[in-house]
């Protein structure tokens, strides 16, 4: 179902959760909103469900307004992120309740709970309470019974907050696998960086109540359009005077403009190992941090410190080492606008290579 | 040490819960098991007997309605502004505040022969003081509390998330309320109903001054007993009072029961 | 928007008959009397309560609360540490029978006080001999107060004292306190705010109390005559001005001692 929202606007008291937000969903695709806590997103998905009322703006669905129709009517499924599970009836009971409100035959729902059962791998476990299911399984008892009466949109809220690390991650893959099978139009709701990218075919960045960014994942970490995207996704070091850094000599053109470094535009290691090497300027070696996968290394380059990976393939490096320090690229930004800087000698360089 | 506390804690008991109950059951009999029967089974009694269980069934049906659908209002509805609720929410505990007679008092003031709305109630045939509605109506006053004090903090703690879940899969106010709020509360009000038949079983005080305890017309229970003591006639007293004990104590006993299954839940 | 309420079954009509009933049931009887006790003007009022006999009641009242609480305190709050913390043989009886006042007719608690302390029975003859006299006098009074409260002090302590984190106690002896520091250093804290609550709740029904007095306090105008009989004496004499007066100074000091403990039950759920 094709999703569509119009300025929409929402005050608690005096706290202004929503503002203006504006966006359109193609069907069947899987949205994630992500953002800081506090920030808008449930309260975004809860207007989409009817379960808060818009102070103003337009939520259609599949070219139908929808505003004044209660979520009993709305076809929607919506996954809490506590479950919410009926705590007093059983498993099969808790899927078959959605299709008993629609009055479907004994044996039609009988039927669509065994479905569902097995498509959510909880067979065995149909005559269980709530409270005698593990998290996971508390969550996929949620998610068939959202699915049970067929919505046209699904609903979640932070799904996987409540879950172990290892299963969460398992969960994920296996929503992924179920969404995409079904077909349905998804938006989910997560805090969760790591989650929303493996997830999410669109991500939605939400911050104070406003709608930063909205793009594939790929798109979001290559083309922050406001700092605080590029701020909030990965990690990232801010720089007050980029013109500091070689090849970024150019910044000084626009004072008041900081630049921000992602470690994935930084480059080091001993001058073997560059091509470039007349682009690189001197750096020392600060702290190091083993992250399992690789290493996070911290440079004092330019009279700054910034943070970079360095693969575990290649020669360990040691604090108070001189390195080669190569910056691709800053993320500038001041009041006015927001763009990448590719490091000038780059190109000058390639030029010469020629 | 701990001996010595667990000594004391069963005298305490046994000095002030204890003795009196024994000293009930003792007296009843002390003119027999035919006087026993007598102040029991004498008409006056057998009457008064039947009115309050008639204001029991009445106030506890009605409380029982109106209060867990005042808990729902007071937990659940958005369309009372918060301000409204704590308000509401103040409000609901102030019967607990009141002393009986006075509640009596506030119904006579109200709804007295002399009042505007006794007297229009009094012109169509209705008489409201000195009579079962009163009686009824102050009962209702002072056990209003007791089942809606029960069910909103229930209600509370259990969140509406279920009951919005339930909305989301298409199920409406009355479907959410029996298939999911009520299995929830459901002991809870029990418990409560439980306390609602104790106290308006035992309701003296404002009954008291709202019926003028009138033998045959507007004497239960508890007011008999009290016009057998000021006659100095203690063994009939003892009688009822003796049947009202043993009922209480099996209201007791279901009223444990009915706490244990609710703080279960 | 809470979707339990938005169907027809809710409609319109059955809500505004909720809060119709609770408006006219709880409401407007209080704001009623409040009316009434002032209608016939303020210096009407003002000689009806200063009325030395109804003062007296007042003052009685009051007196005899707080060394019914006072006991209650005490022998409550060593009741409820009994039946959390120690395990026995009929513990479970007697948790059960906290509860029998809320259950009892306070009528019939008042006969059995009654008969329990009267000139014929073993209590009655032994205190004659003494020379003390409990029945129809206020120690009477302070004990039929005691029995129809006993149940709040208990019943505040126990959910503290059954929530409380046994770790606290632990650390406190790792520490090298004794079992009587900890008990007053870390216990009694925790066990304070439902002795306080219990303890208000108890005074307030205490002030308030009528059946189980009217029986046994011999109700002798200046003396052992409550609140509570007194204004049920103004209104046997069709005293209403009268009783509507003492009544008011009754309520507003209960509401207070409402409000004190709603607000400080809420300081301490917020804080």
């Amino acid at each position: 179902m094709h999703v569509e929202v119009r300025g929409l606007d929402k005050k608690f008291g005096s706290f202004h959760a929503v503002k203006d937000v504006s966006f359109s969903i193609a069907a069947g695709r899987l949205i994630g909103l992500l953002g800081p806590s506090g920030g808008g997103k449930t309260s975004i998905l809860r207007m989409l469900a009817g379960l808060e009322a818009p102070d103003a703006g337009d939520i259609v669905f599949h070219g139908k307004r929808v505003n004044d129709l209660p979520p009993q009517e709305r076809g929607i499924g919506f996954v809490f992120q506590n479950y919410a599970l009926f705590k007093h009836m059983t498993v099969a009971d808790n899927i078959a309740f959605g299709l008993e409100v629609k009055k479907w035959s004994k044996s039609q729902i009988k039927d669509r709970v065994a479905e569902l059962v097995e498509l959510t791998g909880l067979s065995g476990f149909e005559k269980r309470l709530p409270h005698q299911l593990s998290g996971g399984q508390r969550q996929r008892v949620a998610f068939a019974r959202a699915l049970a009466p067929q919505p046209q949109l699904l609903l979640l809220d932070e799904p996987f907050a409540a879950i172990d690390a290892k299963i969460r991650h398992e969960l994920r893959t296996w929503l992924r696998e179920m969404i995409d099978r079904l077909g349905i139009t998804s938006i989910f709701v997560t805090h969760d960086q790591d989650e929303a990218i493996e997830v999410a075919d669109e991500i939605m960045i939400i911050n104070q109540g406003r709608l930063e960014q909205k793009g594939s994942p790929w798109d979001i970490y290559q083309n922050p359009q406001t700092p605080f995207v590029a701020e909030f996704i990965g990690e990232s070091t801010i720089v007050e005077q980029v013109s500091q850094l070689r090849g970024f000599e150019a910044a000084e053109a626009w004072p008041g403009t900081k630049g921000l470094i992602r470690p994935e535009y930084v480059e080091i290691g001993p001058p073997g190992e560059f091509r470039l090497l007349s682009a690189t300027e001197s750096g020392r070696v600060g702290r190091l941090h083993f992250r399992g996968s690789e290493w996070l290394v911290e440079v004092e380059v330019g009279g700054v410190r910034l943070a970079t990976y360095r693969s575990l393939e290649k020669e360990v490096l040691k604090p108070g080492d001189e390195v080669r320090v190569l910056v691709h690229r800053a993320y500038l930004f001041n009041d006015n606008d927001s763009w990448i800087m590719e490091n000038k000698l780059k190109e000058d360089s390639l030029y010469v290579q020629i | 040490m701990r001996k010595l506390w667990i000594a004391l804690t069963f005298a305490v008991f046994a000095l002030l819960l204890g003795a009196p109950l024994v000293r009930i059951a003792m007296g009843a009999w002390e003119e027999g098991w035919d006087g026993f029967a007598h102040g029991l089974t004498r008409p006056e009694a057998l009457h008064a007997l039947g009115l309050t269980g008639t204001i029991v069934v009445v106030v506890t049906a009605v409380n029982a309605l109106f209060g867990v659908a005042l808990s729902l209002y007071l937990v659940r509805a958005a369309w009372l502004g918060p301000r409204w609720r704590n308000l509401l929410n103040s409000i609901v505990d102030l019967p607990f505040a009141v002393s009986p007679v006075i509640g009596g008092l506030m119904i006579i003031l109200l709804l007295g022969p002399e009042t505007v709305v006794g007297g229009m109630l009094g012109s169509l045939g209705i008489q409201v003081v000195y009579a079962l509605p009163g009686m009824i109506i102050a009962t209702l006053f002072v056990t209003f509390p007791l089942i809606v004090r029960e069910v909103m903090p229930v209600l509370q703690e259990i969140g509406s998330q279920q009951e919005e879940a339930a909305a989301t899969l298409g199920a409406r106010g009355w479907t959410i309320f029996r298939r999911v709020t009520w299995p929830s509360i459901r002991w809870s009000v029990v418990y409560g109903i439980v306390l609602t038949v104790a106290r308006s079983l035992g309701e003296f005080g404002a009954v008291l001054v709202v019926s003028g305890n009138i033998m045959f017309r507007t004497q239960t229970a508890t007011t008999l007993v009290y016009q057998d003591v000021e006659n100095f006639n203690l063994t009939a007293a003892n009688a009822v009072a003796l049947v009202l004990a043993a009922g209480s104590a099996a209201i007791l006993l279901i009223m444990e029961w009915a706490k244990a299954r609710a703080a279960h839940h | 928007m809470s979707s339990t309420l938005q169907s027809r079954w809710w409609g319109w009509g059955f809500r505004s008959a909720v809060m119709l009933y609770f408006m006219f049931l709880i409401v407007l009887p209080i704001l009623g009397i409040y009316g009434q006790s002032f209608s016939s003007g303020m210096r009407v009022f003002y000689e009806n309560v200063t009325e030395p006999l109804a003062w007296r009641a007042v003052t009685l009242t009051v007196k005899l609360a707080l060394i019914a609480t006072a006991v209650n305190v005490l022998i409550g709050s060593m009741a409820g540490w009994v039946l959390v913390r120690y395990r026995f043989p009929g513990r479970r009886l007697l948790n059960s029978m906290v509860d029998l006042p809320f259950a009892l007719p306070t009528a019939v608690a008042g006969l059995m006080i009654l008969l329990l302390l009267g000139p014929h029975s073993p209590v009655g003859q032994w205190a004659q001999r003494l020379g003390v006299s409990i029945l129809f006098h206020q120690p009477a009074i302070v004990i039929a107060m005691v029995f129809v409260t006993f149940p709040f002090v208990i019943r505040g302590v126990q959910p503290l004292l059954e929530e409380m984190d046994r770790s606290e106690e632990e650390a406190a002896y790792t520490m090298g306190a004794t079992r009587a520091r900890t008990f007053f250093r870390v216990l009694l804290p925790n066990m304070l705010p439902g002795v306080i609550s219990g303890a208000m709740l108890a005074f307030s029904r205490a002030l308030a109390e009528f059946g189980a007095v009217v029986l046994v306090a011999g109700n002798i105008p200046g003396r052992t005559m409550i609140a509570s009989v007194y204004i049920f004496g103004e209104i046997e004499s069709d005293n209403v001005i009268g009783a509507t007066a003492v009544s008011v100074i009754l309520l507003t000091f209960s509401f207070l001692v409402l409000w004190l403990v709603n607000y400080l039950q809420a300081r301490r759920k917020g804080g």
